[in-house]
Formats: C-alpha cells, structure tokens, sequence
C-alpha cells in the first residue's frame, strides 16, 4: 500500500522557538494513527506545521502528501489536497452561517460547482447523524456555539468535505460523555479504507470503537515511540514517565 | 436572476465619463451674483432666493469645522455650484437623451424600477432628469417629485417644512447647500398610506470640478409607512467634486420610515452631507447607510426622537481605502418618553484608509424611562490602516437604560487559517470575514441592493490584498 502522508526528519518552530525536533511518521491509506504526548510536546503544533499555519515555521526536512512534496505549499493548497484539521478551538466568524461556510469551502474542494439541493440534503442527514439540531446550519459559524458545539461542526465539515487525511487536535477534549459519543460515531462515519486518521488525543475514550493501527508518543519534537492500539490504554494509566526517562537516558 | 445579473456588471461601472455636456455650466467660486444666477434659472419665487441669500450670508460668517478631517483642499473658487444637464425632466424613460440614459442604465436604475420599485427619480450633474411614480400611489395622494417642481407645485408644503429641520446656519456646509442647492427629491406620504414597495432617488455627478447640493424632503404623515432608497455615484478627476446635500425627515404620529443609502462617490469627492429626522409620537425612523466612496466623507446622520414612544436605529458601514478618510457616525437627541435608539454601526480600513465612527448620543432629562443601546466595530485589515471610534454620551437623566460596546481589532490572523485550512485562498478568507463583518447591514437591505453591497466590498478588496 503506498504512502498517503510521510513526514521526513521534520524540524519546525512555533514563533522562535524550535518545536519539532526531526519529527518522523509515515501514514497508510486506511490507517489509524494516535499520537499522544505530555503537554508543549509539539502534538499541536505538527498539525498546525503539515497545514503551513504562517504561525508556525519549517526549518527542515520534508512533508510528502499522495505523492506530492507539499513542504512549502500554502495552507489553502494543502487543504485542497486533501488534508484537513480539526481545530481545538475554531474560529468565530460572524455574519457567514455555517451552511454557507461549508458550501463554499466544498467548492473549492471539486471542480464541478456544488449542487445546491444535494448539498443541503447531505447536510440535513450528517447534522442529523451527530445529533446537531438542523436550524444550527443557520447560525453564524461557531458564534456563541459550546465547546460541543463547535467539535461537532468540526465533524461536520470534516464529513462534507471528505479529506483523504483527517487530522483532529483533542477533539474529545472538553466533551461529555454523550458528546464523545457522537463525535466517535462521525469519526466512524468518514472512516473508510481510501482515506485516513491523525489523531491527538490524551484520553482513550473516543478510541473505543475504533480501530487504531498505531499509538505514537511524541515527546519534545520527536516520535520517541510506536506501538500499537494498546499502548493507548497503557499510556492512561502509566503517564509518560517511561518514554520522557528512555529519551533522557 | 436579478442577483446573477447584478454580479456580471463590469467593475468599473461607476467610473465611466461622459463627455462634460451641459446646457449651462455655472462659473466657478459663490459669490451673491451667481446664487441670484442660480434662482433666476430656475425662474424661482422670491422667498426661495431669499433663503439662499440669507444662507450665503451665514456661509460667509461660519468657519470650517476645527475637528474631523482636514478639508484645507476645499477651494470653493474651484467649484462650479450648478450644471444644467441637457436636457429638462422627463416623465418618460424614453424622453430622456441617450447619453444620460445609459448612464443610469448601466447604473441599473430603470431595471430596479421595473422589478421592485414603486417610484423612481434620477438626478444628472445639478438637476432631476427622470422622475415617475405608480399610478396608483397618485391616486392615494401620494407626491414624490423633483424638488424643484415642488417649489413650484406645492409652495405652501415646501414652505411649511423647509429648513424646519436642519436650520440654514448649523454649520458652514448646511449654510452653502441652502445657499445653492438644486435638484433632489420631494416626498409626501398622506396619512395611513403604506407603501409596500420602496422609493429610489440616485444622484449622478458627471461634471469635473463641480458640486452636487440636492435637497431631499420627506414627509411620513401619520400612521404612514415608507422605504426611501437613495444611491449616489460619480466617474473619478483629478480634481476635487463637492457633495453637500442635505436630507429632512419628518415623521408624523406613528409612521414609519426607512432611510437606506449606498454611497459609491469617486475617491475625488468630498462628501459632506447632512441628514436629519423629527420623530413625532410613537414614530420610528430607521437609517441604513453604506459608505464606501469619496475622497473625506463628513456624514452623521441624526434622529431626533421628539415625540414620547418614538424610536430610531441606525445601521450603518463604511469601508475605507486607500487615501480615503470616512468620518461617519451618528447622533441621536432623546427628548420624549419611552423613547428608544439602537445604533450598529462596522467601519473597515485598509491600505492606508482611515475610517472614524463618530457619534453623539444625548438624553435630555425629559427622556425618562428610554433606552439607548450602541455598538460599533471597527476592523483593520492591515497595520497601515487606521479605524477608530469617537463616541459623545451626554445623558441627562437617570431614568434611562444606556449602553456602549466599542471594539477597534485587526483582521485575525488565526480566523483567516482557519478558513484557509477550508481551502480558501487567503484574499477569498479575507473577503469572507469582511462580508460576515459587514452583514449586519446587508440584512437590512433589499436582497438587490445586499448583493450589490457585498459587490461593492469585493471591488474594493480586490487586488488590496495578498
């Protein structure tokens, strides 16, 4: 199977200072990958470098997306290639509803103009999905929204615009338990063997019903350690204390 | 179809130039000869020159205003005050000359009159050239006309109300309008009629080095109901054009009117306009008002809430460019009880633009038990520009609910990833945020004029930005 996502000896800063320490990580097609890690480890801020967040600056190494060396594209570019995030915590932006927002952001995803009636119906059904109540797609995109809120929009969109990687940045931070729930059941939803899944997390829950192929520890710039599904699990309980003493060691 | 029609246009139909044909073009400078010149053309009676007389001479005594932009350039030496179009006022579209008409249609003007106007007046350079209105609203006594023929048509209305509202001294620019002022729109709303569909005046300036000072009067009797639609354009010089028109509003006894403007001035004009309205008992006045020409744009439009339970809102946005200086705002003068104001107002700067939000809000301790709720927002869309707001708050009373929220920010940056990790490209972000910023006041519009308003925005970010 070839190589959807494959970063190569990643270093990067976060304003001045250096983030990513030759940060490695290869992504399948049909893949799960977890990456957890203490917090001011770089989780967010690999994200937000693979996007080209201006925020955020690549000093070396490569990022290859699909074939394609997408190291110094534009954050708009790379979206259109394929990748997209789930942030943390969106953005307000009043006066564009969110219906609008998608519909757009879905046309410049294809070439063919999005069908309006199509479009609005495949909208109904995935609000429906994730438990959004329908009249939401006319409020001003994440204005006065609620933690849960704004992580269901996320899922929202990342189910409209149907991105060959989905990387979601502690999507179930801040949830209830029914709100992680739902957001699992529209990770699920998207989840196919064409595409694939980055996700940060520091909790296992939302992975409960998902397969996961491999648990990254990601400790000062660099993946310090790959296991599978079950490291997870472990990771909860043990803390990091292990991997931060290997590195040092 | 309006709306894709609309969005076709080419960008630079307000900028095209006509040949500067007049049947009489005024020398240029003000001085008692040509004010009287002014009248005798317009075979006026003597009242009306003597008011223009007296405002010369109050226009002689006043000063510039010491606050605000500069307006050193201002030469009235280098102005002609009055430019007879050639031609006289048509009742017909097709009367009209060819060259004017297709100026407004380009403009779009008699489309809009087909499809959702009931009344529609047209003014080239100095004077209306094209009015008309619904059969049927005639028929309801409803007048609306040029102003010119309402001196002569309705003396005894156009005496009654002129300079009732905003005086011919109240401030230099107010003074020179009464002194020369021609053209405009005339409008009476007998008791009980509600239009359902709005009424439009545009004002054309096609003359370099010249002023337009029309005069807009309207009445709202009681319990009627009007939307006045009113748009204003010019093609770019070199040098400095005048705007100084000025708008009475009365509104009787529960009626309702709503005032809305897109300003699109050449950035050569000076814009400095004066707007009033008089509310009387439970009546209500809504302004809506993009500003997004001109060179120095002075406008502050004012509700005076006379009558107990009157009401006025205000939404307003103005979007300034390059070597552009909007000073625009509101005021507001609470004298009845119960009244209530509500004022929104956006202004966006970039590449060097400045936009001011200047207002005055003033509670006279007669205004027991009113409200008064203020909002404006000032975005920057890049560190060279400069928005700010100016708020005056005099309240005089106790017994009022009062507020004021002010925010002055940059374009986000983090907002502007975020819609870029959508897949828009920067300029698209960019001109996302603005639209959402500025729809508060294109919800006020008719969706025709709110598309041409989020056309407006987009001219003016493009090629701004990246």
């Amino acid at each position: 199977m070839s190589n959807l996502l494959e970063i190569k000896n990643l270093y990067a800063l976060a304003g001045e200072k250096e983030i990513l320490k030759g940060l490695n990580l290869t992504i399948k097609k049909g893949e799960t990958h977890v990456i957890m890690g203490p917090n001011g480890a770089g989780k967010s801020t690999l994200l937000n470098t693979i996007l080209s967040n201006p925020s955020y600056t690549k000093t070396s190494g490569e990022v290859i997306f699909d074939g394609k060396n997408i190291t110094n594209l534009k954050t708009d570019e790379i979206a259109r290639q394929g990748i997209f995030m789930s942030f943390q915590s969106p953005e307000e932006i009043p006066g564009i509803s969110v219906f609008n927002f998608i519909k757009t952001a879905k046309g410049k995803m294809q070439e063919d103009p999005v069908d309006y009636f199509e479009f609005k119906e495949e909208v109904a059904k995935n609000m429906a999905e994730l438990n959004m109540p329908n009249e939401m797609q006319k409020r001003d995109l994440n204005v006065g929204f609620s933690g849960g809120e704004k992580k269901k929009n996320e899922i929202l969109q990342m189910l409209e615009l149907s991105p060959k990687l989905a990387m979601l940045d502690e999507t179930d931070s801040g949830l209830d338990v029914d709100a992680i729930k739902t957001v699992s059941k529209g990770i699920d939803l998207y989840k196919n063997n064409e595409n694939a899944l980055l996700i940060i997390t520091h909790s296992t829950k939302i992975l409960e019903h998902l397969k996961v192929d491999y648990v990254h520890i990601l400790i000062d710039g660099k993946i310090v350690y790959t296991g599978d599904g079950s490291l997870s699990t472990t990771i909860e309980k043990e803390g990091y204390a292990k991997f931060k003493e290997k590195q040092h060691g | 179809m309006a709306k894709t029609k609309l969005e076709e246009l080419s960008t630079n139909i307000y900028n095209f130039k006509n040949p500067d044909k007049y049947e009489y073009k005024m020398a240029k400078g003000l001085s008692r000869d040509i004010v009287e010149e002014i009248s005798k053309k317009k075979n006026e009676p003597k009242w009306m020159l003597d008011i223009r007389l007296k405002a010369l001479d109050e226009y002689e005594k006043l000063s510039l205003p010491t606050w605000g932009p500069d307006l050193s350039e201002l030469n009235m030496d280098e102005i002609s005050t009055y430019v007879r179009p050639k031609t006289d006022m048509k009742e017909n579209w097709e009367d009209v000359p060819d060259e004017i008409k297709n100026t407004f249609e380009k403009l779009g003007i008699p489309q809009a009159e087909r499809k959702y106007l009931a009344g529609v007046g047209a003014q080239y350079d100095s004077e209306v050239v094209y009015h008309s209105i619904k059969g049927e609203l005639l028929k309801k006594g409803v007048i609306y006309t040029d102003f010119d023929s309402a001196v002569r048509d309705y003396p005894e209305l156009v005496k009654e109300y002129f300079t009732k509202c905003v005086p011919l001294n109240e401030h230099k620019f107010i003074a020179l309008h009464y002194a020369v002022w021609s053209g405009g729109s005339f409008v009476y709303i007998p008791k009980g009629v509600k239009l359902e569909m709005p009424l439009q005046s545009y004002f054309r300036l096609n003359s370099p080095e010249s002023g337009q000072f029309e005069h807009t009067l309207i009445i709202v009797d009681e319990g009627a109901s009007l939307h006045f639609i009113e748009g204003c354009s010019a093609p770019k010089y070199n040098k400095v054009n005048l705007h100084a028109g000025c708008v009475e509003l009365f509104v009787k006894d529960n009626g309702y009117l709503r005032y809305s403007t897109i300003e699109n001035w050449s950035k050569n004009m000076l814009n400095l306009n004066t707007k009033k309205a008089i509310c009387e008992q439970g009546a209500q006045v809504d302004w809506v008002s993009g500003s997004f020409g001109s060179k120095i744009s002075m406008l502050y439009p004012m509700s005076i809430l006379k009558g107990d339970n009157s009401k006025t809102e205000y939404t307003g946005i103005s979007f300034a460019g390059q070597g552009q200086n909007l000073d625009t705002g509101f005021k507001v003068v609470h004298v009845g009880k119960n009244t209530s104001s509500l004022v929104s107002s956006r202004s966006i700067s970039k590449n060097g633009g400045v936009a001011t939000y200047r207002s005055l809000v003033k509670i006279l301790p007669s205004a027991t038990n009113s409200k008064c709720s203020v909002n404006c927002d000032g975005l920057m869309l890049d560190s060279i520009s400069k928005s700010d707001t100016l708020p005056v708050n005099d309240i005089q009373t106790d017994d009022v609910e009062f507020s004021h929220e002010a925010k002055v920010g940059k374009i986000s940056e983090k907002a502007i990833f975020y819609l870029m990790s959508r897949g828009l490209s920067e300029d698209d972000a960019k001109a996302m945020i603005v639209r959402g910023f500025a729809n508060p006041v294109s919800k006020e519009l008719p969706l025709e004029y709110a598309v041409e308003m989020n056309r407006l925005i987009n001219l003016e970010l493009e090629g701004a930005i990246g």
